[in-house]
């Protein structure tokens, strides 16, 4: 069975075999408003652990998303870029971001499970 | 010091406003359905903004404060009429402006709507120039009430009879339980709309009767989503103290018959640039595909040469796509014009377009 981990940048990543799915997590959208504008990382591109692998804005601002784990881009979620809210609606879900083919497991270990990151989630925010 | 609340606070708490401080005030920035839904439900319905933290700046005097402000505001003050509206600015002596602002002629005097950020040191320079001679008051017991979009004339009207008489621009005072009210037919959304003015004690109650009547509370962001897809500029970005309203192509604003005679604050440089040119102006500006490009956003032209800045862009949820502001050099503003935004270390291609990306919809000629 696959994990689900997650970042302080308010990633998510569900590894199965040696292919990471990854997205932003639904209290980032919350945070971060109606999203207008996603961009993503070209594949075939190699991208590095906490490195910038993509843009979310809203109508306020722009934020960068980051990867949780090095690898390379495997796959991209094209329909989040043409139609953007489809993150706000279902952001841990249909609307991941990119796959990651990863290079070194041990980097799933420094990330939080579900019930550490809803506290930091909570603290974070308050 | 201090954050100061508005009279409607305690309903913004209530509707789930997140806050954000503005100006030295504790504003709503968006409710709970955010800004997307409630630009579209203005555009579509009829929206609140509390937009109290402005200043309303009353001037009383006799005869010769029409001179003494006609010295000041590039406007034929003269021939305003009673509960009529201009848009002006208050310029320094080199053209800059210190703030753009709506001044309505009232009984014995006037009264000008003044941003937020800008309104203290508007007043200083104000009692300044007047030297004393007026009674000048920065009413701070006053709230500001928009109610703006095509529903909006009728949800008012049902709570103050007589709104509907109203033109673009123009306004007058009603009374509703007992409370003196000013009413001007206005905003800053490009739809149909009013702004209320009532004291804070009464301004709670009144905006809750508006909510029963349908419309619905809407925040700062929507707000400058709103103004931005009309093509209107907002002080801080689009004006500033080292911006002429020639630059900020609101020529339009000036009076033509007061660029004949001159004689007010900034005169010179106004005549000057109305005659000569400008080297950069305000544009409206479409980036293609969804690329936002926001302010401070670098503008190239065809041949890779800087040639200006962006001083608002967000994404328009009307014109459902990009929109933006900024200036240019005057011989590259021209409509249709391709330019390159560099956004992120990478140049997207744009378009210079007129204003406003949103057609307005103001009401003129009711009675």
């Amino acid at each position: 069975m696959s994990e689900v981990k997650f970042s302080k940048e308010h990633e998510w990543i569900k590894l199965e075999g040696d292919i990471a799915t990854i997205g932003i997590t639904k209290h980032a959208t919350e945070m971060l408003g109606d999203i207008v504008f996603a961009e993503l990382p070209e594949k075939g591109s190699n991208v590095e652990k906490d490195g910038t692998a993509g843009v979310v804005e809203s109508t306020k601002a722009a934020s960068d998303v980051y990867t949780p784990v090095s690898g390379e881009v495997v796959d991209l979620n094209q329909s989040i870029v043409d139609d953007p809210s489809k993150i706000n609606q279902d952001p841990e879900n249909s609307a991941w971001f990119f796959k990651l083919k990863i290079k070194d497991k041990s980097e799933m270990d420094t990330l939080m499970n579900k019930d550490e990151y809803d506290i930091f989630a909570k603290e974070s925010s308050s | 010091m201090d954050i100061k609340k508005t009279s409607l606070y305690q309903l913004h708490q209530d509707s789930k406003a997140k806050f954000v401080e503005f100006a030295g005030y504790q504003m709503p920035i968006q409710y709970s359905e955010g800004i997307v839904e409630e630009h579209k439900f203005t555009r579509n319905h009829s929206g609140i903004f509390d937009v109290s933290h402005m200043g309303q700046l009353f001037i009383y005097g006799q005869e010769d404060l029409v001179d003494d402000l006609e010295r000041i505001f590039p406007l034929d003050l003269k021939n305003l009429k009673l509960n009529h509206s201009k848009y002006s600015f208050l310029m320094s002596d080199n053209a800059g402006i210190h703030d753009d602002l709506i001044i309505t002629k009232i009984k014995d005097g006037f009264l000008i709507i003044l941003n937020a950020a800008c309104k203290e040191n508007d007043y200083k320079i104000l009692k300044g120039l007047l030297n004393d001679k007026y009674k000048i008051i920065l009413d701070e017991e006053r709230s500001l009430i928009a109610i703006q979009g095509p529903k909006s004339v009728q949800i008012l009207k049902s709570v103050i009879q007589g709104v509907e008489n109203l033109n673009f621009m123009s306004g007058n005072w009603f009374t509703l339980d007992d409370h003196n009210i000013y009413v001007t037919r206005s905003g800053y959304t490009g739809e149909d709309g009013f702004e209320v003015s009532l004291t804070n004690k009464f301004a709670d109650r009144f905006t809750r009767r508006l909510i029963d009547k349908g419309a619905k509370l809407i925040g700062l962001g929507a707000r400058d989503t709103l103004r931005l897809e009309a093509g209107l500029c907002l002080y801080g970005h689009e004006l500033s103290k080292d911006k002429t309203p020639v630059e900020a192509n609101l020529k339009w604003a000036i009076s033509k018959e007061r660029i004949l005679k001159g004689n007010f604050i900034g005169s010179d440089i106004i005549t000057k640039q109305i005659n000569n040119g400008v080297n950069k102006i305000r544009v409206g500006i479409k980036p293609e595909g969804r690329i936002i490009a926001r302010e401070k956003t670098k503008i190239f032209n065809e041949s890779n040469l800087e040639i200006g800045e962006i001083t608002s862009g967000t994404f328009g949820p009307s014109v459902n796509g990009p929109v933006a502001m900024g200036y240019v050099e005057n011989k590259f503003s021209k409509k249709n014009t391709k330019i390159f935004l560099e956004v992120r270390g990478k140049k997207h291609p744009a378009t210079i377009c007129g204003l406003p990306f949103y057609k307005k919809s103001y009401v003129k000629g009711v009675n």
